[in-house]
């Protein structure tokens, strides 16, 4: 990791550009990230256009179809409330991509500050954040999650968007502020200091772009434990509206069915959370291989 | 004289920063209570007369700032009172009953998964380690990969209704206690067990397989391979042993995320443990009974990592070294 990070603050602007255009390529022929992104692409374009090419309107009941197991007209059957399960697993990707997506970006944000200055400036400060961090990581996850958001809003999409974002702020931190430390003893900072470039230059500027890297890689994998964490929380009827489109809640409003023997109106949710969360994975052990860290 | 001092400082070095992620967690927690929007004193403080209620609130440690709260709880934690529930009206009950019942249940199903896990996952790993590149492996190691990245509720819910509803083979729900009836007990633990080890062997596995090939590369493995020692004396003596640090480690990390697990297998399955527990306390808000339930599973955390500090000394003796140097 760090010869190559050598290697690479070292090159110019040409090189880098080349370099580039090499991990470009290694990952198109990667086959474990071409299927990644083709499924996550799929359920993209699910929740961007699914709402004007599903059969039936997701919230659409039709009382005299209930709980139909699936057939030629209703592909994935129909649940107790009537509705089409196939279209609501389409558009129930809206949701929890949104989420998932805006709850990494945000933490990642945060967790890139946090790491990029405790990284840099080490010292007390570096000291008390990381032992804090380290207390809030013995805590579940999924166990903050839920106290915060039962606590303050159990039904705010957007609370549950920012407590999942600071639950994984402290991981994101620690592997930026890990990659900034071997970073920071490179001759090219100390070229930075000497030219008395301001510290924000520094960060943002001259390090940021180096470890770039990792903090793609630590994103995907977030991105996959966000899907998780809102599945979950779904499922147990935190932070989401009851009766919304959304597969973790679809799988818990029609969980009593299944001892009817009624399993479709559960089982393609779960599925569909399943091949989302595979996809995730695929890529961020895509983009590892590749930038080989 | 110095050495025995030494050995002191090494411990303490160890121990000093596990009791600080305790009190730091448990703070944490303590200071996010007071930031509700509903107030403690509010949820919990029965009317009454102005002496009643001024009795209410010394008892619960609400009369006095954030901090003196938390060192109210904190005492009381450490001399073994864990809090109450406490019911609308002032009605109290104490959290230690809940978790006499709850705990022994959780912990039960915790220790039945790691071992399940590591006894599958060690075989597993060593194999596709052996085999790295070959089609078995290959097959296996995506499958694993595939099988990491489920969220374990996923496969609660599937084997749930395929296994325990449409195949009818075991029960979808309940627990029996194993005084009750062993084999019943077995049998309802099957499920919930399976859905949570399933994500950790897949986890355990690759770490173990990615380690056990880069001390394949290790000289004293050709070495004892030049020797004429079997493929499986090499494996499971030489090579096995060394490896296996970063999978211990893991599995000690792994105890917080399984509890997680637990809050959500446990409702799958309708089992009355820890997970249960703090899935009531937190849609009936009881905070009082949730900071205990937290800070149990944070001490059990960082028992473990202690622990498994001190087993992989023994495991690896160049690791002692290492953390003491």
């Amino acid at each position: 990791m760090s010869e190559k990070s050598t290697e690479i603050s070292n090159k110019s602007d040409a090189e880098r550009l080349q370099i580039r255009k090499e991990r470009f390529a290694l990952l198109r022929r990667n086959k474990a990230f071409t299927i990644g992104i083709a499924v996550l692409g799929f359920w993209t374009l699910c929740a961007i256009f699914g709402k004007y090419v599903t059969p039936f309107k997701a919230d659409e009941q039709n009382f005299e179809f209930v709980s139909i197991s699936p057939n030629h007209t209703y592909w994935f059957g129909t649940d107790a409330n009537g509705q089409d399960v196939f279209s609501r697993v389409i558009v129930g990707s809206r949701l929890i991509l949104v989420m998932s997506f805006a709850a990494t970006i945000l933490g990642t944000l945060a967790g890139t500050s946090l790491g990029l200055i405790t990284g840099y400036f080490k010292g007390w400060f570096d000291t008390i954040v990381m032992r804090l961090l380290e207390a809030i990581s013995a805590i579940p996850a999924i166990i903050i999650a839920l106290l915060a958001i039962a606590a303050i809003d159990g039904k705010s999409p957007t609370l549950t968007v920012f407590i999942i974002a600071f639950v994984f702020t402290p991981n994101i931190a620690r592997t930026v502020r890990a990659a900034v430390l071997a970073e920071a003893e490179f001759e090219y900072v100390a070229a930075a200091k000497l030219r008395t470039e301001r510290t924000p230059h520094i960060l943002f500027k001259e390090i940021l772009p180096n470890v770039m890297p990792p903090i793609i890689v630590e994103f995907t994998v977030r991105l996959g434990y966000a899907i998780f964490a809102i599945a979950t929380l779904s499922f147990l009827g935190a932070g989401v509206e009851y009766g919304s489109p959304n597969w973790g809640t679809q799988i818990s409003e029609n969980w009593a069915q299944i001892f009817n023997n009624q399993w479709w109106p559960t089982a393609f949710p779960a599925i569909a959370i399943a091949s989302l969360a595979v996809s995730v994975n695929l890529i961020s052990d895509g983009l590892l291989e590749v930038f080989e860290i | 004289m110095g050495k025995n001092l030494g050995w002191i400082n090494n411990v303490l070095k160890r121990i000093i920063p596990l009791l600080l992620v305790i009190f730091g967690s448990t703070l944490i927690l303590s200071l996010l209570l007071q930031l509700l929007p509903v107030g403690l004193k509010d949820l919990y403080i029965a009317p009454g007369d102005p002496a009643s209620i001024r009795e209410q609130l010394k008892s619960l440690g609400l009369d006095g700032n954030a901090f003196t709260f938390y060192f109210h709880w904190l005492n009381d934690f450490i001399h073994g009172n864990f809090g109450y529930i406490i019911f609308p009206g002032g009605g109290r009950e104490p959290v230690s009953n809940r978790l006499a019942t709850a705990l022994p249940i959780s912990l039960r199903l915790v220790v039945y998964v790691q071992i399940f896990s590591l006894l599958i996952s060690v075989p597993l790993g060593i194999y596709t380690a052996y085999r790295a590149g070959r089609r078995s492996d290959r097959v296996i190691s995506y499958s694993l990969f595939a099988a990491a990245s489920v969220p374990n509720f996923v496969f609660g819910l599937l084997l749930a209704i395929f296994v325990g509803v449409q195949l009818g083979w075991l029960p979808p729900l309940g627990y029996i206690d194993p005084s009750e009836n062993l084999v019943g007990h077995i049998k309802t633990m099957i499920l919930p067990v399976l859905s949570l080890s399933i994500p950790t062997i897949a986890t355990y596995s690759r770490l173990l397989r990615s380690d056990v090939i880069a001390t394949l590369r290790e000289d004293y493995v050709t070495m004892a391979a030049s020797k004429g020692l079997s493929n499986r004396r090499i494996l499971f003596t030489h090579v096995l042993r060394p490896s296996s640090t970063t999978l211990f480690t893991s599995a000690a990390l792994n105890m917080g995320a399984l509890i997680g697990g637990t809050l959500v297998i446990e409702q799958i399955f309708s089992i009355p443990g820890l997970g249960t527990e703090i899935g009531i306390a937190i849609f009936s808000r009881q905070f009082f009974a949730l900071q205990s339930y937290i800070a149990i599973i944070a001490v059990g955390y960082v028992l473990f990592n202690g622990i498994i500090d001190v087993v992989l000394g023994f495991v690896d003796p160049r690791t002692r070294e290492r953390r003491n140097a």
